[in-house]
């Protein structure tokens, strides 16, 4: 008989602790997207409320859109995210079949070399970086963000796909071999087609500290035209400081598309996420 | 003789270099060669007419001695272990125990709580900054207000800006938002623990925290290692958190600087300090060092003596 509340207690003071995690989690981002749709008198005398019709407003919007180039910072970051991972994805998964595959001198040695970068960050090289990008005459332009971000991306990415091709059965690439079709065949209409959970699960680790980076932007970027959102987003709060409607319309800005396209696909990528660690 | 040479030659297949050509040489030319470049540079200063001269490792010397640069640096070296002990100290064990929680067999709506606890971890760093540097304004109240509720409102004070606090209330806000990585990484071992095993030791009379104590957490430790590696890794290379709510400066009196920030400042240059690259090199290879440190000293004590259990 006392089984079932002692389970139920332990099920409330279970409940208690994730909830109240929860709110914790949440409540910041929560003080923001609502006072961003509030005018500023609301914004101070309550800023636990919710948005009424009363206080509600889009000042703070229209601010961001007339004074700064969010759409511009928005592009740039979608642009360079999106390249980059195509690069990481498609590069790293070509570099993983060769190591995986095939049996050549050197194997082991480029392995180990392609994987010291999972654990040294790129930034500690960003003195000879910035002199690179100078010399290529690449400075201030989003093809250096991309070559950045796709050698940053790269190590993961190869150590993460090369375990999961060491696991595609040898009967199918034997099969196709037999076939008499060409490497290249086996590899974009066999392997990369078994890959795709994999693939799916570095793209996650490849594009969120992409799309979040502040430091490549600052050093090799300046002009308006090639900001990122994180750094667009952090000069015009530098500049607009006690506008404090702009000011939290410009993070809500920055907050909502990550936030929704993280809702979408949560599920697939808590998979990812977990499946890799479990390894 | 040269027979087996060119046939050898011959052997090694086009294609191989096709596939590895690529990735190689964009990480290679991005970040093999600035690593080593930048090694190179801090044993060079800058001399006339833009060449740089070999110093040895003067710029070294003069960084951990020469007192104008040697209070900067040992103050963020100070600074980075304090932050990096304070996550040590709250982030991975609120994530260990959310991670227990959430694994929990029998209670509704986990997914639904794992989903929400890591929503701030996707969000940039930048954003995190400001949007705590609001809430906890003096001018805004919201933290005020919220500790009127259980009457601690007396506590208050703008912990950001005074100069005891300010590094301790950045390692939080950093800990609130990368909670969800010890706590998924975590989440995911303790989901690998076969179930005849915790079975097994109800049916022996173990109760739930004996469970925990007794058979999870010896399974899990790897993985607590694992994480331990990441954050000492992620805290000796942050910058981003610090640049968004203090500036360069790392302000009050340089009570938040950490090596990111110092590296910044060195190498780029801000305000009035003008910005020296063989002495930012300096910084980056020493930070290098700090975290190869602590790398080796994982692989080679750490994960050596935590044991192993074949599931």
């Amino acid at each position: 008989m006392a089984k079932p509340t002692r389970t139920s207690s332990n099920a409330i003071a279970m409940h208690a602790v994730l909830g109240g995690y929860t709110i914790i989690a949440l409540f910041p981002i929560y003080m923001v997207l609502a006072n961003s749709f509030k005018n500023r008198a609301e914004i101070f005398r309550n800023p636990m409320v919710p948005p009424t019709p009363d206080s509600f407003t889009t000042i703070g919007f229209s601010t961001v859109w007339q004074r700064s180039a969010f759409e511009t910072f928005f592009g740039n970051s979608l642009i360079v995210t999106l390249v980059s991972l195509f690069l990481v994805l498609l590069t790293g998964a070509m570099a993983a079949w060769a190591l995986s595959e095939y049996k050549f001198r050197g194997n082991i040695l480029l392995s180990v070399y392609l994987a010291l970068g999972i654990m040294i960050p790129i930034r500690l090289g960003t003195v000879s970086i910035l002199r690179l990008v100078v010399d290529l005459n690449l400075i201030d332009t989003l093809t250096a963000l991309v070559l950045v971000y796709t050698a940053q991306g790269l190590p993961l990415a190869i150590f993460i796909l090369s375990e999961f091709m060491r696991q595609i059965p040898k009967e199918l690439k034997e099969a196709a071999r037999v076939d008499g079709v060409t490497e290249y065949w086996i590899f974009f209409r066999i392997v990369l087609p078994l890959t795709r959970p994999a693939i799916a699960t570095v793209a996650v680790f490849t594009m969120i500290p992409i799309w979040n980076d502040l430091w490549f932007p600052l050093i090799l970027t300046s002009s308006e035209s090639t900001k990122t959102i994180t750094l667009g987003v952090q000069t015009f709060i530098g500049q607009y400081v006690t506008d404090w409607n702009a000011v939290l319309a410009s993070l809500t800005l920055a907050i909502v598309p990550i936030v929704a396209l993280y809702l979408i696909f949560s599920r697939q990528l808590i998979r990812g996420l977990t499946s890799g660690a479990v390894k | 003789m040269s027979q087996p040479v060119r046939r050898r030659r011959k052997r090694f297949p086009f294609h191989i270099v096709v596939f590895l050509a690529p990735a190689t040489l964009v990480y290679t030319v991005f970040m093999v060669y600035p690593l080593a470049d930048s090694l190179r540079l801090s044993l060079f200063a800058p001399g006339e007419a833009g060449r740089e001269i070999f110093v040895g490792i003067a710029n070294y010397l003069t960084l951990l001695t020469d007192p104008l640069w040697s209070d900067r640096f040992w103050g963020a070296l100070k600074n980075n272990f304090v932050f990096f002990v304070i996550h040590m100290l709250v982030q991975n064990p609120i994530g260990l125990l959310l991670a227990a929680l959430l694994s929990s067999r029998v209670l509704p709506g986990r997914n639904t709580y794992r989903t929400l606890i890591f929503t701030p971890t996707m969000l940039s760093v930048v954003i995190i900054g400001f949007v705590w540097q609001l809430i906890l304004s003096p001018l805004w109240g919201v933290a005020e207000d919220l500790m009127g509720l259980v009457w601690l409102d007396g506590l208050f004070a703008p912990w950001l800006g005074l100069e005891g606090s300010a590094l301790i209330t950045l390692a939080l806000i950093s800990v609130w938002q990368f909670v969800g990585i010890p706590m998924m990484l975590i989440y995911a071992a303790l989901l690998s623990i076969p179930d005849d095993l915790i079975d097994a030791a109800t049916v022996d009379g173990a109760n739930h925290y004996q469970v925990f104590w007794r058979i999870k957490l010896p399974l899990i430790w790897p993985t607590i290692g694992i994480v331990s590696i990441l954050t000492f890794v992620g805290n000796f290379n942050a910058f981003d958190l610090i640049y968004a709510v203090k500036g360069a400066l790392a302000g009050p009196n340089f009570s938040t600087d950490i090596m990111g920030t110092l590296f910044y400042r060195t190498f780029f240059g801000f305000q009035l300090q003008l910005g020296n690259p063989t002495m930012g090199a300096t910084v980056a290879t020493l930070m290098f060092l700090i975290i190869l440190l602590g790398v080796m000293i994982y692989f080679f004590i750490v994960q050596r003596r935590l044991q192993r259990y074949e599931l």
